[in-house]
């Protein structure tokens, strides 16, 4: 069995990153490998501008961005496998995969990555009523058809769900001459980022039906309608408010996952609030040497974020290659309270000196917040935001020294729920 | 001229061709979908009963217990999957306590394995049980099957041994004709044979079995007006949960029977997924096969009643389908009075699927035996078995990848099938000719994306091996191709 320093899987933005971050920390011999046929990662179908800002300090389209990150591999010792897929990850670092010229193998890292990334909840994690016609497609396929692929996926389109992918596929479609007559949110606001729902519906005069789910598909063969119906504060549908829109395609941009199932292979702790894996300030997992970071620890909101964790997790990595970490020490716990989604780190160690970045996300938008980071009972840091909303994930950095030894909570000191 | 024509692919249909094909007779079969195993086949709970609940003295209680009897080398025989799993009756108070004896008595006199288990020993088997149960009926003879894979196996192997499949083939009239125009018939005792009239040309055959599900009654009806009975469709809804790192059950949990059936089931599935269901309500329109919100929403409370713990957050897919319901409670088997030589396999509700297998002996042996002259053919050709790699050990996969590469490339990532088993459904003698038909037959597409990521890559791989364009693969039926002709606008 082959061995190398580091094995990181998924060559898209937090996989790229993290073999960088490992490689510039030190680490020689590095293996990316990556399923797809190239690099990349969902870039590659995001053909929008809008990704580098914070890295690179210009607005680069997906494919772009991503190529920067490709580039940085050139002349370095970082190795690549592509259109080969990991089939299980064991906690002792042996990874089972496949590919056309070598068949079904084994290879094992002294460390591990997971930059996975996230998959989009499909219809039927839903439960949307109606027929199974075709024409029902997740926002993200409907790219990669129209985007990679270059066909036409539908000419009447509706979409389910104000996620990002959605909003900008709303644009792109509309772009190709599409008609898109109307998107629907089951909450009373956007999950998407409000430049998306800016740019991508208001500029082209998509109506967004906020409060609204799709209460029936018509269509036997290919979808001929759907209908949509007004729900209440507890998302309880209101009867006689059913609007029905004649359509030949439906997307759906109900959510995105982080896709785990590597790491449940691997017996790696998961958390229910994220969906990715309970790591360390320095993305360790539970399982000693294996890392997570990207879209599979969290569903993040600018690739730019997602490098950055990428880098991160591959500079741990390297210090756990190269026994630069102390792994007797003490981990304290972060939490949040009810209002957050989550917050990350889940725990923290305490030996070190480098600053803890926070990040989380509010389940709820609201306005003129004050929110509190306690060590036990201790206010260690007070945040005052103007607005904060779900779609939108906030970071807040805090010396190591300041933190104590006690576990960590955020709270809401004030609060007026918009 | 056909000696029978069988109308409808279903699991009745195919079980019954393959039994044919073994005998020196021609044999067509007309399905109106595009592929075998689309109706009540694919949408049912999947599971040979042991045969404990039908009323006595019917054909469903025969022919269940008999059924349960000859799945399993009858699985083994087809290089299908079959396994044992077992069930339980719950009870949660006193009046069903006294319906799981009497379900308990009458599984005894039909030989069928049962026991009542008391709370904690029904707990050990089965912790997430409701807190509500009290005792409940063991029943060790119970297993899970596959039924589309059944059916296909079946099937295929008919169509090796030279019976005729016309898929997408829509009855559109059958006509009794006088016999004597036919000098080749080989049924001796009827004064007819057959026309059958179809959207893709006319067939004549000497006798003909109507296994045509929900359209048995229009079919018959289409001869005999005079002696019609009719079908309705009852509609089941399901969830399916995916699979789970501890199972929810190990085994079939049905609750009380009722007047409507089994009851809302919790059921394991062959592949590791969990299905809830069925729910039961009549329904007027055939094609009507849709879900809708109260229903769904009635299944997930029925299912609580009997498990608890049921992760909903699990839930990939819903689905319907429609139960084919006769007048009488029972199957209607038999053949025509006024018109022989025309076999009736109708209202084939449940215990239809584990009903099948004896449902075909019952029909060789009371009907068809006498019909014809059974000849074995010289010379019967087995199926080859395909490979299913996420079954194999890595030297095994491993053997296959050096023989043909495309083995080694995984193309569904949810459930680890290679492009290799994609390419073998499309080719093999039964071969899929559109998505749904891939995923059926080597389950790409039935994990928990559900094909997002893998769809765009198998209707290019679905295209080149049947040399169409992307625009003309379709996910099921005519009309509902998944990439749409021309530019937009």
């Amino acid at each position: 069995m082959r061995e190398h320093e580091l094995i990181v899987i998924g060559g898209g933005s937090a996989g790229l990153a993290a073999a960088i971050g490992a490689y510039e920390n030190g680490l020689k011999d590095i293996l990316i490998i990556e399923r797809e046929g190239e690099l990349g990662g969902i870039l590659l179908q995001c053909i929008h501008n809008g990704f580098g800002l914070h890295a690179f300090g210009e607005e680069l389209a997906g494919p772009t961005y991503a190529e920067r990150w490709i580039y940085k591999l050139v002349g370095t010792s970082i190795q690549v496998k592509l259109d080969t897929s990991v089939i299980s990850i064991t906690k002792d670092h042996t990874v089972s995969y496949s590919n056309k010229e070598e068949g079904y193998v084994k290879a094992k890292g002294k460390a591990i990555v997971l930059a996975m990334g996230c998959r989009e909840r499909p219809r039927g994690a839903i439960a949307i009523p109606g027929y199974r016609p075709a024409g029902v497609l997740t926002a993200g396929t409907a790219q990669e058809y129209v985007n990679i692929k270059g066909y036409n996926i539908g000419k009447k389109v509706f979409i389910l769900g104000s996620g990002d992918i959605g909003l900008i596929m709303a644009r792109r479609l509309t772009l190709e001459g599409a008609k898109v007559v109307g998107v629907a949110e089951i909450m009373p606001y956007s999950n998407g980022l409000p430049r998306n729902v800016k740019q991508c519906l208001d500029d082209y005069d998509i109506p967004l039906y906020l409060s609204h789910t799709i209460t029936f598909i018509d269509g036997h063969d290919r979808i001929s309608s759907v209908t949509i119906s007004k729900v209440d504060e507890n998302l309880k549908l209101i009867p006689n408010t059913e609007k029905t829109f004649e359509v030949d395609t439906l997307l759906l941009s109900v959510g995105l996952i982080p896709e785990n199932d590597l790491s449940e292979i691997a017996g790696i702790e998961l958390s229910s609030a994220t969906k990715g894996a309970i790591v360390s300030n320095e993305l360790e997992t539970s399982v000693p040497g294996i890392f997570s970071c990207g879209n599979v620890l969290h569903v993040h909101d600018l690739v730019d974020y997602v490098s950055k964790e990428g880098e991160n997790a591959g500079k741990s990595a390297a210090d756990f290659v190269l026994g630069r970490t102390n792994s007797e020490t003490e981990l304290i716990d972060v939490t949040c309270s009810n209002d957050f989604g989550y917050i990350l780190p889940s725990k923290i160690k305490l030996s070190g000196d480098s600053p803890v970045e926070f990040m989380y996300r509010i389940k709820k938008p609201m306005r003129d917040v004050t929110i509190g980071i306690y060590s036990g009972d201790t206010l260690i840091r007070k945040i005052t935001k103007k607005t904060l909303i779900p779609s939108i994930m906030e970071k807040v950095s805090i010396q190591k020294s300041k933190l104590g030894s006690n576990d960590i909570i955020i709270k809401l000191i004030k609060e007026e729920i918009i | 001229m056909y000696d029978y024509t069988i109308i409808g692919a279903g699991i009745n249909g195919c079980f019954l061709a393959h039994e044919l094909s073994k005998y020196d007779l021609d044999v067509l079969v007309l399905e109106k979908g595009p592929d075998v195993a689309s109706g009540a086949t694919m949408a049912n709970s999947a599971i040979v009963h042991a045969g404990h609940d039908p009323k006595p003295g019917t054909l469903k209680a025969k022919l269940n217990v008999r059924g349960n009897e000859l799945y399993p080398s009858i699985c083994k025989e087809m290089d299908a999957a079959f396994k044992l799993t077992s069930a339980f009756v719950v009870a949660t108070n006193e009046a069903e306590l006294s319906v799981i004896h009497d379900l308990h008595r009458q599984s005894q006199t039909r030989n069928i394995p049962s026991e009542v288990l008391n709370r904690s020993q029904a707990m050990q088997l089965e912790p997430n049980l409701s807190d509500s149960i009290i005792a409940a009926l063991d029943l060790p003879s119970t297993g899970i099957i596959t039924p589309w894979e059944v059916a296909f196996n079946l099937m295929e192997e008919a169509i090796l041994n030279d019976v005729k499949l016309n898929l997408n083939t829509k009855v559109l009239s059958v006509m009794a004709r006088p016999r004597t125009c036919y000098i080749d018939a080989k049924c001796s005792d009827s004064k007819y044979a057959y026309e059958i009239i179809t959207n893709k040309g006319n067939f004549i055959g000497s006798n003909v079995i109507n296994a045509a599900g929900v359209y048995a009654d229009e079919i018959y009806s289409m001869l005999n007006p005079s002696d019609k009975f009719t079908i309705t469709g009852r509609k089941g809804e399901y969830f399916i949960l995916d699979k789970l790192s501890e199972p929810i059950v190990n085994r079939v949990i049905y609750p009380i029977p009722s007047e409507k059936g089994k009851g809302v089931l919790v059921v394991p599935t062959i592949h590791g997924n969990t299905l809830l269901g069925p729910s039961s309500e009549f329904i007027d329109n055939k094609n009507g096969d849709f879900t809708d919100t109260e229903t769904l929403e009635y299944v997930r409370s029925q299912v609580k009643k009997t498990v608890k713990n049921i992760p909903f957050n699990k839930v990939i897919k819903t689905f319907a389908g429609l139960r084919p319901t006769g007048p009488t409670g029972d199957f209607i088997i038999g053949e025509s009075i006024d018109y022989p030589g025309f076999v009736n396999i109708a209202a084939i509700e449940s215990p239809g699927l584990a009903s099948a297998p004896a449902t075909c002996e019952y029909v060789m042996d009371t009907i068809i035996e006498k019909q014809v002259i059974l000849k074995k053919k010289k010379t019967y050709i087995k199926r080859a078995h395909l490979p299913i790699l996420y079954k194999m050990a890595d030297s095994e996969k491993q053997k296959l990848w050096k023989d043909n590469p495309s083995y080694g490339k995984i193309v569904c990532r949810c459930e680890h099938i290679s492009e290799g088993e994609i390419i073998d459904s499309i080719r093999r003698p039964l071969g899929a000719t559109t998505l749904d038909g891939v995923k059926k037959r080597v389950r790409p597409s039935m994990g928990r994306c559900q094909g997002s990521f893998c769809q765009p890559a198998i209707i290019e791989i679905l295209a080149k091996e049947l040399n169409l364009s992307v625009e003309e693969v379709k996910l099921y039926n005519e009309g509902s191709n998944v990439v749409i002709k021309g530019e937009f606008n």
